[in-house]
């Protein structure tokens, strides 16, 4: 059984963002990138299937569509234990584009199990681990909370509001993970690190895919007014203002 | 040409989140000068889906196959773009929730039609069309065009409101053919915990942080939600550490939520945390320490430990209330 991880790079979760030539850009200087955060609990996951020997999974992949400025994140996830990296050489527009390349290359080369995170940190757009499933017409779970195997046979959780869906499905499918997917990232190891150098990266070139949405410009939320100090005995104060002043009661 | 909305219910009812999605898609349809068609899948009773004609709904299409009672993403994208097609829709609206965000997608692929996730107002002009969302997790906003003829946009919940507007109301069977390979996954088993408030819909949240320092100090944020009719929340640190279930981390990697009162007890406001509730109507800080960043989001700040303060505001709320 074959695991596929969609990863995207992202800006660390500390990034103060900034945008540069006329707010149309986002200003990488100074960035620190990193895996998107549940992607690598979902690369945490797979490893996790692939160590326990009840199963049959046998190589998990990391695939990336962008420059090669993401490769020092995917020599990352290599580390972390991912067998093989691809790249797909392209400028990322949007999640249909991003998507699109992806199943390009799943037409080629076939997984049981696809990973996406739920959204990508920067440009939340939520939408990328559908979208590959609908191209290459197979089922999806989303909200998926964690991934079991059972002799290969497939449990997924899914979280819904206030509870969650035990779930089963047939292969291939994709798997849109969020929190609870893995307990912790895991970190690369000294011997992972030498090792991701040996493994495979692959490039491969993009395929032409339309566009559909571009971004123009971005802003800063406005800044918030100051706030109002109330004594730590004044509990009645605070009500008060939240009814008659914020008007939120 | 015309604007459709697809209004999701749970358990065969509405949420006002899919109220205010009628209400916003029904401003969209004033201005490009059309009509919007509201549909729904599932079996609901006349009364539940006559709720929509208070909202600016006139024309609701309704697929009442009991196969559809619960959400099957495949399924329910094919019927969305069958039915945007069958009206010649040029725009799509979803809400951005967990079911928009797992049927959109396929619709977008279905009909190329551009998709822009987590709108947060109207569209900033018609032509180009251009919309605002979130991104970098609520740090920022950005402008996005959608080149395609048709549109698909989700949109954030709390960011339009609900606007009355009573309309007579016609309910119509949309006649699909559903197919039924397109149920491939199967549900085995389902917990839902129907008493509980649930956060993503919650208008006031109680959270709470590092803080409170042990996981057994809960109570006074549990009494102080249950007055005030509030969901629970906490700081990635306290879900990290198993104090409290995952569901309930809200920030940049956990939950973006958007309540009328956020409520942090001993939360210092870390900015992955602030991302994931700036859009808040209200917030108020309850910490220790003058300088924790949580005061400068914050609309109301206390300084003072979450022990004490905690059990005086619980007091105080009920008081307000007899």
């Amino acid at each position: 059984m074959k695991i596929l991880v969609c990863i995207s790079n992202v800006p660390d979760t500390t990034t103060k963002v900034k945008f540069k030539e006329g707010d149309s850009l986002f200003d990488d200087s100074g960035v620190q990138w990193i895996i998107n955060p549940w992607d690598e609990l979902a690369l945490t996951r797979a490893m996790e299937l692939k160590e326990d020997a009840g199963n049959s999974v046998n190589e998990i992949c990391v695939i990336h569509v962008g420059g090669a400025s993401a490769d020092a994140t995917l020599r990352k996830a290599l580390a972390i234990g991912a067998d093989k990296a691809v790249r797909i050489d392209a400028c990322p527009a949007d999640a249909y584009h991003v998507a699109g390349q992806i199943a390009e290359y799943l037409k080629e080369n076939p997984f049981d199990i696809i990973f996406s995170g739920i959204e990508s940190s920067d440009y939340n757009g939520s939408s990328v681990g559908a979208m590959i499933a609908e191209f290459m017409d197979y089922p999806g779970i989303s909200s998926v909370t964690s991934v079991n195997l059972d002799d290969d046979d497939i449990q997924v959780n899914r979280a819904i509001p206030g509870g969650k869906q035990v779930l089963k499905t047939e292969t291939p499918f994709v798997a849109v993970v969020q929190k609870g997917i893995a307990m912790e990232p895991r970190i690369p190891s000294m011997r992972g690190i030498m090792m991701a150098r040996k493994k495979p990266l692959e490039v491969k070139p993009a395929a032409e895919l339309e566009v559909l949405t571009e971004s123009i410009k971005f802003e800063l939320p406005q800044e918030k007014g100051a706030c109002k100090m109330i004594d730590s005995e004044s509990a009645e104060q605070l009500v008060d203002l939240l009814k008659n002043e914020a008007k939120v009661l | 040409m015309s604007v459709i909305a697809f209004a999701k219910n749970w358990n065969g009812k509405f949420k006002n989140s899919s109220f205010e999605l009628v209400s916003y898609t029904k401003a969209l349809a004033n201005q490009l000068n059309t009509n919007m068609v509201v549909l729904s899948i599932g079996e609901l009773a006349e009364e539940e889906l006559k709720l929509l004609g208070n909202y600016g709904a006139d024309k609701v299409l309704t697929v009442s196959d009991p196969k559809l009672n619960t959400l099957t993403s495949r399924a329910y994208a094919d019927i969305v773009a069958k039915a945007a097609e069958s009206v010649g829709a040029e725009a799509i609206v979803l809400s951005d929730n967990n079911s928009g965000k797992a049927i959109a997608p396929r619709v977008s692929v279905k009909l190329k039609a551009g998709l822009v996730a987590a709108v947060q107002e109207l569209p900033v002009s018609l032509d180009p069309f251009v919309v605002k969302k979130r991104v970098f997790s609520g740090k920022a906003f950005g402008h996005v065009q959608i080149k395609s003829d048709k549109k698909i946009l989700t949109i954030a919940k709390n960011c339009f409101g609900l606007v009355e507007n009573p309309c007579d109301i016609t309910i119509e069977e949309f006649a699909v053919d559903i197919d039924t390979n397109l149920f491939k996954v199967k549900i085995v088993e389902e917990e839902e915990q129907k008493d509980k408030v649930i956060l993503s819909d919650a208008d006031v949240v109680v959270s709470a942080g590092r803080g409170m320092r042990s996981p057994e100090n809960w109570a006074p944020v549990e009494e102080l939600a249950e007055v005030l009719g509030a969901a629970t929340a906490c700081s990635r640190p306290v879900s990290d550490e198993g104090w409290r279930g995952h569901e309930e981390h809200v920030g940049q990697t956990g939950k973006v939520i958007a309540p009328n009162l956020y409520i942090a007890a001993g939360i210092s406001g870390a900015i992955q945390h602030v991302a994931g509730i700036s859009r808040s109507k209200c917030i108020v800080a309850i910490n220790t320490d003058p300088e924790a960043p949580i005061f400068s989001v914050a609309d109301y700040g206390i300084v003072g430990d979450v022990m004490d303060v905690l059990p005086r505001l619980t007091e105080a709320f009920r008081n307000s209330k007899s």
